[in-house]
């Protein structure tokens, strides 16, 4: 274990942020680097499964390993103790305070120690659950400014999805946009549901990063044959969200990357109280459902799926 | 006075939520005031409660001058405020960050666009905000420097001090910062206090709006002018950290005056009563800001101190 950021706490508390490092049996010293992270959410724990599992895959076959793995299984971990998305005490997402400084406060130093160790990574890889509300494809964010670099990486992950999204200011003072802006290829993924683990998913995100290790010249073991992704650009408008018209209780009536034609059934939401049907919901286009709504209670404007138009192959 | 309900958005087993503006006086669209837009913004909220009935008093009166229209929200996020939240209660998203909304969007989003579309063509826009950090101000008007600013306008709150800082990519999604991209002139106003409630600032804050209105015309009142407001870049305040967690043991109160070397702040070890670091004043100012937590974080600040001294620093600094 190393020690990336350490800051002791107010009462006799040490803070750790841990990274693991695997190297190979016999270095050079000319090794490409990967860096493994998560747990910046501390509700987000598909991760978590991804961390052990690639350790324990690599370790298991250690003569295949060419390249340096730098693994951060929690880059908050007083979130993740508490079930807390922020950092506890100070209201903040930790993914809004890249790049850090580090004569800052507490979240601003220990952003700053994060990202000056992952620089010069060949690759950076930020795991991402959604929240505990939604349910999403294993898919990769992509910002547009970084397409070109990026997308070519994000193929070799065995994801389902890459979305090329438009830029936000707002997205500035994530981990991903910083390490990006100083030349550290970094991609997003998003997967699963907060606060749970779906295995069938992680096994999938791990056969995608030694996938991308070995086109990298890092790994020479056996990798599965990985999926083609669909790629998706904002300017096409391909993504259709369905937000809940009313307040009420969400029951899905389709499942989970389904192909759907437009005015197929999606769900209903539903008031107990009277046994009424608020919203029956319908797919506003033909293409497959890629988040879909996991937390039953809903606001009106909850989001309850997006689909991706698609009007081929269906 | 006008009681209107400006946004309204339905829950599954609460109340609906609605949004309610006082508007005072008829005619153009002259200044909107907004209180709390965070459910621990008591002092924001209660600053606005006062607002509405000192304005009562002086619309009866008369003396809102014609043509002149000034709209008060006092809260945007009563759900918050009601289960002692600071941000939504569902999904813990902050409006404050959602302007300016979409109205089929996510439920904050749909608050905060059911209300900007409400109030995003007033002349004027104020808030009563408050910061990301905990702890007590001095009462100021805070602005971002965009195009659409004048410190000259600021001025005529009257308030002791104007604290002027550049927007950061977070604030793009403020109801400030939105109020000036569709052309409202836009300041937020602080007073002491954001979860307890500190009356004589809530009433200096009322004073400071009154203080605007009549400067701008829309209202006929006249008063004590106030201060001739000192403009501070928020960049160049001392920011004092501590070097060291433990228990935050203030030795001053904000607004005082503070001397160079002065021991502002102790911190106590948490187990031993041992004093771990006494925070000492690093120039002559006066406290702005002051942390108004007992546990304290490595690095965390603790104090602001404005730089009113700095003449007396330059002159010392002479004689050396
Ligand atoms: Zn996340």
């Amino acid at each position: 274990m190393i020690k990336v950021a350490s800051v002791n706490l107010p009462i006799d508390e040490e803070l750790v942020i841990k990274k693991e490092r695997i190297v190979p049996l016999n270095p050079t010293g000319n090794e490409k680097r990967i860096s493994i992270v998560t747990g910046t959410h501390g509700d987000e724990l598909e991760g978590q499964y991804i961390c052990y599992e690639l350790n324990r895959r690599i370790k298991n076959n250690p003569e295949c390993l060419k390249g340096i793995v730098d693994i951060y299984p929690a880059l908050n971990p007083l979130g993740i103790d508490s079930i807390t998305r922020g950092i506890p005490a100070f209201d903040l997402d930790m993914n809004r305070i890249f790049p850090g400084s580090e004569n800052g406060i507490m979240a601003d130093y220990l952003a700053h120690k994060i990202v000056e160790d992952i620089k010069g990574s060949a690759l950076c890889v930020d795991i991402h659950a959604s929240n505990i509300f939604l349910m999403e494809i294993p898919q990769i964010r992509i910002n547009e400014l970084t397409k070109d670099e990026l997308v070519p990486l994000a193929k070799m992950m065995n994801v389902n999805f890459i979305w090329v999204h438009s830029a936000a200011t707002v997205l500035e003072s994530t981990l991903a946009y910083s390490l990006n802006d100083i030349g550290t290829p970094t991609l997003v993924v998003e997967m699963g549901v907060g606060m749970r683990i779906t295995k069938s998913y992680g096994n999938q995100l791990v056969d995608g990063i030694l996938n991308t290790m070995k086109e990298l010249g890092m790994w020479t073991g056996e990798v599965n044959k990985v999926c083609e992704s669909i790629v998706s650009y904002d300017e096409d408008f391909e993504v259709n969200f369905i937000n809940a018209s009313s307040a009420g209780v969400f029951i899905p009536a389709t499942k989970h990357w389904g192909k759907l034609k437009k005015g197929d059934y999606v769900g209903d939401i539903v008031d107990p109280l009277t046994g009424e049907i608020l919203d029956k919901i319908t797919s506003p286009c033909d293409g497959i459902l890629f988040t879909l709504r996991e937390y039953p209670i809903c606001d009106e404007g909850s989001l309850i799926a997006r689909i991706l138009e698609r009007d081929d192959e269906i | 006075m006008k009681k209107t309900i400006l946004y309204e958005m339905k829950n599954l087993y609460r109340d609906d939520m609605r949004v309610t503006g006082y508007q005072f006086g008829e005619g153009e669209k002259s200044v909107c005031v907004v209180g709390s837009t965070r459910g621990n913004e008591i002092q924001q909220l209660f600053t606005c409660g006062l607002l509405v009935k000192t304005l009562k008093k002086i619309e009866k009166a008369g003396l809102i001058n014609d043509g002149k229209s000034i709209m008060v929200i006092p809260s945007i996020n009563t759900s918050s405020m009601n289960i002692e939240k600071r941000f939504w209660p569902t999904d813990n998203t902050d409006i404050n960050r959602m302007f300016p909304g979409y109205a089929l969007g996510e439920t904050t989003q749909r608050i905060a666009g059911g209300v900007f579309e409400k109030i995003n063509d007033y002349k004027y826009g104020i808030q009563f905000a408050s910061f990301f950090m905990s702890g007590r101000f001095l009462p100021h008007v805070r602005m971002m420097m965009t195009e659409n600013t004048s410190i000259e306008d600021a001025k005529k709150f009257g308030l002791q001090y104007i604290v002027k800082r550049n927007p950061r990519p977070f604030d793009t999604t403020t109801l400030n910062y939105n109020w000036q991209v569709w052309g409202t002139k836009a300041f937020s106003v602080y007073t002491h206090e954001t979860a307890n409630l500190d009356e004589n600032s809530a009433m200096i804050g009322v004073y400071a709006v009154l203080n605007f209105l009549s400067q701008t015309g829309i209202i006929n009142y006249s008063m004590h002018r106030g201060y001739n407001s000192s403009v501070i870049n928020a960049d160049e305040m001392y920011d004092i950290q501590t070097p060291i967690a433990g228990i935050f043991q203030p030795l001053c109160e904000v607004g005082d005056s503070v001397s160079k070397g002065q021991v502002i702040s102790k911190i106590i070890d948490p187990y031993e009563g041992k004093t771990l670091a006494e925070i000492k004043a690093p120039e002559y100012g006066n406290v702005f800001f002051m942390n108004n937590k007992q546990l304290v974080y490595t690095n965390q600040i603790l104090f602001k101190l404005t730089d009113d001294y700095t003449i007396i620093r330059k002159a010392e600094n002479s004689e050396q």
